[in-house]
């Protein structure tokens, strides 16, 4: 018997480097088929280049109206040469809001999407691992707070709390941890039956390190993929709640209170390049979120085969 | 007489499932192992056979604590398992092991062999970092395995050779008492007797004793010191391997052994065929649990419970019958 294993042993050892990143090199290399998620993923990072070189790429000041000719206020510009998408009712440079107000609209949503992600796979474990009454409690307080509509109750909350960019986030966090509470949970339940675990308890490891060492490593593909379709739903719900004036304050400028200029049925009509570029920006990221997300999704199945 | 290293009195675990309605108050219970006792000295191996659902593996979970036992003694040289608080328990669990069935589901894909076969060493033996991995590649030589593999992932080895490394992380503390659940049954067969043979290697080289649950009598012949048969959660019969084998008293335990397959086509085989399935263990049927099935079936046996009862030469049996049956196929 150990002749034959030695021999096999042999041979197998050749093989270990190749062998050795297995399942990153199966998931990166899906990733890569899917050309949508690539795509995604290039415009995303491009967007995250352009929001921290903010300072160096905008053309302008986005706080600062600009003069024109007569010494007025070039207010509601077309686009020209000197500002390429035009100005703001207030003749800021629309470009350098883009640009700027993608590092408040992204900061927000990432932000927000880890305490989400934070608060969700932690009450989520908890939950899921110690079962019972715990289990309940947790769960019920969860459907309590997906019963509530997002809007309203971040529109209430907001009011109270004083709107700012802050705020936005804390509330933001507050109400999107619940689905990845329920994945999580359920992947949880799932593993926790698994021999492995049951393995470690044998042992007499601590619950601690058990879900660190051998629960949170195995249902990381699930939040990853969840936490970036949240990213996509918080950059929304920012969007939103600037829109209607609760979310983030003039003058920072972010893409859902620069679409609130398109509040003014004049600019609506007329002037679609105020409030355009704002629109494309949060379509175009959403899209890209979503495309990145579900090529992730797809990729880290270990089920998928190549 | 040797020393007894786990005695097991009495032991119940009843499962409570909830009725369907959200007030419907009657709870069904699932009595999965209900009142077995039974002992096992140091250093031998005990059998324990039964068909699946029987109980056996739940049998094994309870006596390591992994699952609560409902009622009975565990007790691992005079130390009652049940009565440990959990600190306790946590170093006593260093004297308990367990191996799996399933090797692929027991070995965490995200560590390397190394981590794995590391990580009971950490809680229990307070040695350096070095030395541990000195240790591991010591152990990972004794059951089979190239210690230049250390760095690998789970996914990387064969079937029996993941077996291998849930039999190493079991040896990894020294423990004295290793649960066996169906080690060998989701292999090959010839892979299976390699680690059968690794198994037993390693009782002499460790002095280790063994729970060994099966439903493979051949398994159990090749293993065993003695045996013990469930049925339905009670423990029907318990003895010595070769008395076992050669006079079967109970007639569950005659089926069963009648139904070993022979590998001599001219040898006639009188089989024992049972009728109907097992009885689900939610409501188990009333005094003999196999009265449903058994060729013998009296009276007394739809109302009484038969004890284990004493029938000589370390031969425990629970039927009502024992001193009619005597063994047909000769």
């Amino acid at each position: 018997m150990s002749n034959v294993e030695l021999q096999h042993n042999q041979a197998g050892l050749v093989q270990i480097n190749r062998k050795k990143r297995w399942r990153t090199n199966a998931s990166w290399k899906r990733f890569k088929k899917n050309k949508l998620a690539v795509f995604g993923a290039i415009v995303l990072i491009t967007l995250l280049i352009v929001s921290v070189l903010a300072p160096i790429l905008a053309p302008h000041n986005p706080y600062e109206s600009t003069k024109g000719e007569l010494g007025l206020f070039d207010v509601l510009a077309p686009p020209s040469g000197e500002h390429l998408l035009g100005t703001d009712s207030l003749g800021r440079d629309m470009l350098s809001r883009i640009i700027y107000g993608g590092r408040v609209s992204l900061t927000v949503a990432f932000v927000a999407v880890m305490i989400a992600t934070f608060t969700g796979v932690l009450l989520g474990v908890v939950a899921g691992y110690y079962g019972k009454w715990v289990d309940t409690v947790i769960m019920r307080i969860t459907d309590v707070v997906i019963c509530f509509p997002v809007l309203f109750l971040a529109i209430t909350v907001a009011t109270i709390l004083k709107p700012s960019l802050f705020n936005v986030i804390i509330i933001i966090g507050l109400v999107s941890w619940t689905t990845m509470t329920r994945l999580v949970r359920g992947e949880v339940l799932r593993l926790r039956e698994m021999e492995y675990i049951e393995a470690t308890k044998a042992m007499g490891q601590s619950d601690f390190i058990i879900i660190i060492k051998h629960i949170l490593p195995n249902i990381m593909a699930p939040i990853i993929v969840q936490g970036t379709l949240q990213t996509a739903e918080a950059i929304l719900t920012e969007s939103a709640l600037s829109f209607l004036g609760v979310g983030v304050q003039q003058p920072i400028p972010s893409w859902g209170n620069m679409l609130n200029e398109a509040t003014s049925i004049m600019v609506l009509q007329f002037k679609p390049w105020v409030w355009m570029p704002a629109g494309f920006a949060i379509l175009l990221t959403i899209l890209c979120i979503n495309f990145v997300g579900d090529g992730l999704r797809d990729a880290l199945d270990p089920k998928e085969k190549n | 007489m040797p020393e007894k290293l786990l005695q097991v009195e009495a032991l119940k675990k009843w499962f409570p499932i909830e009725g369907d309605g959200l007030l419907s108050k009657n709870q069904n219970i699932v009595k999965a192992v209900d009142d077995i006792s039974f002992y096992i000295e140091k250093g031998e191996t005990l059998g324990l056979v039964g068909e699946s659902g029987c109980g056996k593996s739940t049998a094994g979970r309870v006596i390591l604590r992994l699952i609560e036992a409902t009622e009975g003694r565990i007790i691992i040289e005079n130390e009652d398992i049940r009565a440990l608080s959990s600190k306790k328990l946590k170093k006593k669990r260093k004297d308990m092991q367990i191996v799996f069935q399933d090797p692929y589901a027991s070995l965490n894909p995200r560590l390397k062999v190394g981590q794995i076969l590391e990580e009971p060493m950490s809680i229990h033996i307070n040695i350096s970092k070095k030395e541990r991995k000195e240790r591991v590649k010591q152990i990972m030589a004794d059951v089979g395995l190239n210690a230049a593999y250390i760095d690998r992932y789970p996914h990387e080895f064969s079937g029996g050779q993941r077996q291998r490394i849930g039999i190493a992380r079991a040896l990894a503390v020294n423990p004295k008492l290793i649960i066996m659940d169906e080690p060998v049954s989701a292999l090959d067969v010839s892979v299976q007797a390699q680690v059968l043979n690794l198994i037993q290697d390693l009782q002499a080289k460790y002095k280790l004793t063994y729970l060994f649950i099966t439903h493979n009598l051949s398994v159990v012949k090749h293993i065993s010191n003695r045996i013990a048969v469930m049925y339905l959660g009670k423990i029907v019969e318990i003895s010595e391997r070769d008395e076992f084998f050669e006079n079967p008293k109970h007639p569950y335990s005659q089926a069963l052994l009648s139904a070993i397959p022979k590998p001599d086509p001219k040898l006639k085989r009188q089989r024992v065929i049972l009728n109907g399935d097992i009885p689900s263990p939610v409501n188990p049927p009333e005094g003999c649990r196999f009265h449903t099935r058994c060729p013998y079936v009296m009276d007394i046996c739809k109302s009484v419970q038969p004890e284990l009862k004493d029938a000589g030469n370390n031969h425990f049996v629970a039927c009502h019958l024992e001193s009619v049956i005597t063994r047909k196929e000769e």
